[in-house]
């Protein structure tokens, strides 16, 4: 692959007195991707942000910005902005002020700044309130004008520090599709850290799930979500029932295993090479259930009805295993299975994978 | 006028204004209105009342009205009694502003940089060093100055220190205003440090952050976000510091040996060895009064800054 790379990092490794933030991570970055690192809160995601940045250095390891050095460069002097967890507008300074404030450090002359300045007020639909100071602002407004004053320098990279987790949910929803919208229109390339799954799933190119200060896994939403390559990712990723099974016999990329009740099957595997103890992931929404049920499939009985509306939860028992399925509810009929009752459960050998144990 | 026979004029309606004494929170603040007014108030009257006495013939003062102690301050009285002007008391009253004045800037320069460090350090850290910044308060003040005689006399530590570095033998650093000025800004020091430290403290770190991100460097920083955002800091320290230092007594008699004086060591030697309270009295409502005249200046200039939108 020839592609452009914006970012690159090379086994970066970072630790804090005793805690090892991060232990050897390495990814690239592609110009012009939407690319989110996901993770659980201490898994050293803003550490990396924070390295990007320049507001630290990594103890080991490089970081290529655009196939240039940027470990010895300060921030001051990266083509990189940032949009804060907590915005970081200036309090003192009009929102234009803001917005302004790093054209005028490059060094842009007046007249450019103006139009510039005006030209990005417009585009996050704050134009109408240039003159007036964040904290008259609600905090959708604050987030816009951070995205703004981060995208008015044109940086090669704009970092973005969960800009999402302070806003209310329906705005939070809104936030996303425009900040997927401004990352098309502009084409910068967008780095964004996030411990929201929902999220990354929603806006990302790729994704860079990071765990325990290292990389777990990264790929495409779908890949993340559907071919998981360990307990971490399918676990922190979605919902998903965890069995343990015994793994029988290897075969390229799939596995013959014994499921806790009994049943001897052959389903895609990522993590196992050898016989022994494994983990069998299966989505709820992948079980299917009476009529439905298609592929492997074996009786449970209802022990527990969760009606959500759109979706139905079911718990089964199965051969005393405790398995989760979600249903549609397509039409009334969706939601008809009796509580107690006992039917066909099934699910497509394709749609689960066996880790590791 | 639109008033029908019916309106009632808006105070009637109020609730009947309680006494004074019926008010809880009257007899609350008691204690400090005493305290004021027998500790501030009442002894302002007795200096106002004071410098228009008359001196007395063997020092006090006689109670007939006297402009005297005022006319004093820019006028000789000649032998004849006329009067002719004299700039000593004039070069005294500039001379206590300069030092003041240097006392307070030299005492930001460096306030700004120690406050900015100690805001930076770990919590336990920082207690500490606070702590240390407020030890000098724990000694009196006669004995630090004292201790800066040791430094800088003949024979001091410094002049020693020098010595052994090559200089001539026998150098002294006292009795001059440097001398003065160095005892001002260290008695001063904590003062500015403190408020100082409290406005870097509350500064969001991010923001700094966020100005390093958008291609500021430090100076840029400096100037633009971390000045404008602790300037409320600056000046409640530049007053804490130059409000004092217009009054200093000590280090003007110890350290400037008495000769360069300031408005303080003027006012205390016409209540001592002068023995003419009229004009000391004058002198202390003269210095009020610009010291009144500087607050004001700071309080319009800040309530400009709140209005500026």
């Amino acid at each position: 692959m020839t592609e452009p790379k914006a970012i690159e990092v090379k086994s970066v490794s970072k630790s804090f007195g005793a805690y090892q933030a991060l232990k050897s991570v390495s990814f690239d970055i592609g110009s012009n991707e939407f690319f989110t690192i996901l993770g659980p809160s201490g898994c050293g995601k803003t550490t990396l942000l924070r390295m990007l940045a320049g507001f630290e250095s990594p103890d080991a390891g490089s970081i290529l910005l655009n196939g240039k050095e940027v470990v010895a460069i300060p921030p001051h002097k990266r083509r990189v902005n940032t949009v804060f967890q907590s915005y970081a507008l200036f309090p003192h300074m009009t929102l234009e002020q803001n917005v302004a404030y790093g054209l005028e450090n490059l060094g842009w002359e007046q007249g450019r700044i103006k139009t510039r300045v005006g030209e990005m007020l417009e585009r996050v639909h704050m134009g109408p309130m240039a003159r007036r100071k964040p904290a008259q602002l609600s905090g959708g407004q604050r987030q816009r004008i951070a995205l703004a004053r981060a995208l008015a320098p044109e940086p090669e990279v704009l970092l973005l520090d969960e800009p999402l987790s302070a806003l209310d949910l329906k705005l939070r929803q809104a936030m996303r599709d425009e900040l997927r919208t401004l990352q098309r229109d502009t084409g910068i390339t967008f780095v964004f850290v996030t411990h929201d799954q929902e999220e990354a799933l929603d806006m990302s190119d790729r994704i860079a799930v990071l765990g325990g200060g290292e990389v777990q896994q990264i790929g495409t939403p779908a890949e993340i979500y559907e071919e998981p390559v360990n307990r971490f990712v399918a676990d922190f990723v979605g919902e998903t029932n965890f069995l343990d099974v015994e793994v029988l016999e290897t075969t390229g990329g799939e596995a013959t295993i014994r499921t806790p009740f009994g049943l001897s099957i052959t389903v895609p595997a990522t993590g196992p090479t050898a016989k022994g103890r494994a983990t069998l992931s299966v989505r709820p929404e992948k079980i299917n259930l009476g009529n439905q049920a298609e592929g492997i499939t074996f009786e449970g009985r209802i022990t527990n009805k969760n009606y959500m509306g759109g979706y139905t939860h079911y718990t089964l028992d199965v051969a005393g295993t405790e398995l989760r399925a979600s249903r549609r509810n397509a039409s009334r009929e969706g939601d008809t299975i009796p509580l107690g009752a006992t039917v066909p459960v099934g699910f497509v050998a394709g749609s689960a994978r066996v880790l590791a144990a | 006028m639109t008033d029908s026979a019916l309106h009632i004029p808006a105070e009637t309606v109020r609730a009947p204004r309680a006494r004074f004494w019926h008010d809880l929170s009257f007899w609350g603040l008691l204690p400090s209105r005493l305290l004021m007014g027998f500790a501030l108030i009442l002894p302002i009257f007795i200096i106002a009342a004071v410098s228009v006495a008359t001196r007395g013939a063997y020092g006090g003062f006689t109670w007939d009205f006297n402009l005297a102690g005022y006319s004093q301050i820019l006028f000789n009285e000649g032998w004849t009694g006329e009067l002719e002007f004299t700039p000593q008391y004039l070069l005294i009253i500039g001379r206590t502003f300069l030092l003041a004045g240097a006392t307070t800037l030299i005492c930001l320069l460096f306030a700004v940089p120690v406050a900015y460090f100690i805001s930076r350090q770990p919590p336990g850290r920082k207690a500490a060093l606070v702590y240390l910044v407020t030890l000098p308060f724990w000694v009196s003040m006669i004995l630090r100055v004292y201790a800066w005689m040791i430094i800088l006399g003949k024979d001091g530590t410094l002049p020693k220190l020098l010595e052994t570095l090559g200089f001539p033998a026998g150098m002294s650093f006292m009795f001059n205003d440097g001398a003065t000025l160095t005892a001002m800004v260290y008695t001063a020091m904590p003062l500015m440090v403190l408020p100082v430290f409290a406005s870097i403290e509350k500064l969001d770190g991010t923001l700094i952050e966020a100005s390093h991100d958008l291609y500021g460097d430090r100076w840029v920083t400096l100037r633009r976000v971390i000045l404008p955002l602790t300037a409320p800091g600056l000046t409640a320290g530049a007053i804490l510091v130059f409000v004092p230092s217009l009054g200093a007594v000590l280090e003007p008699i110890l350290m400037g040996g008495g000769k360069q004086m300031m408005m303080g060591s003027l006012i205390q030697l016409q209540f001592g060895g002068g023995r003419n309270w009229p004009f000391g009295a004058a002198i202390a409502m003269a210095l009020m009064a610009l010291v009144m005249v500087f607050l004001i200046f700071t309080a319009l200039r800040a309530a400009q800054r709140e209005a500026t939108p």
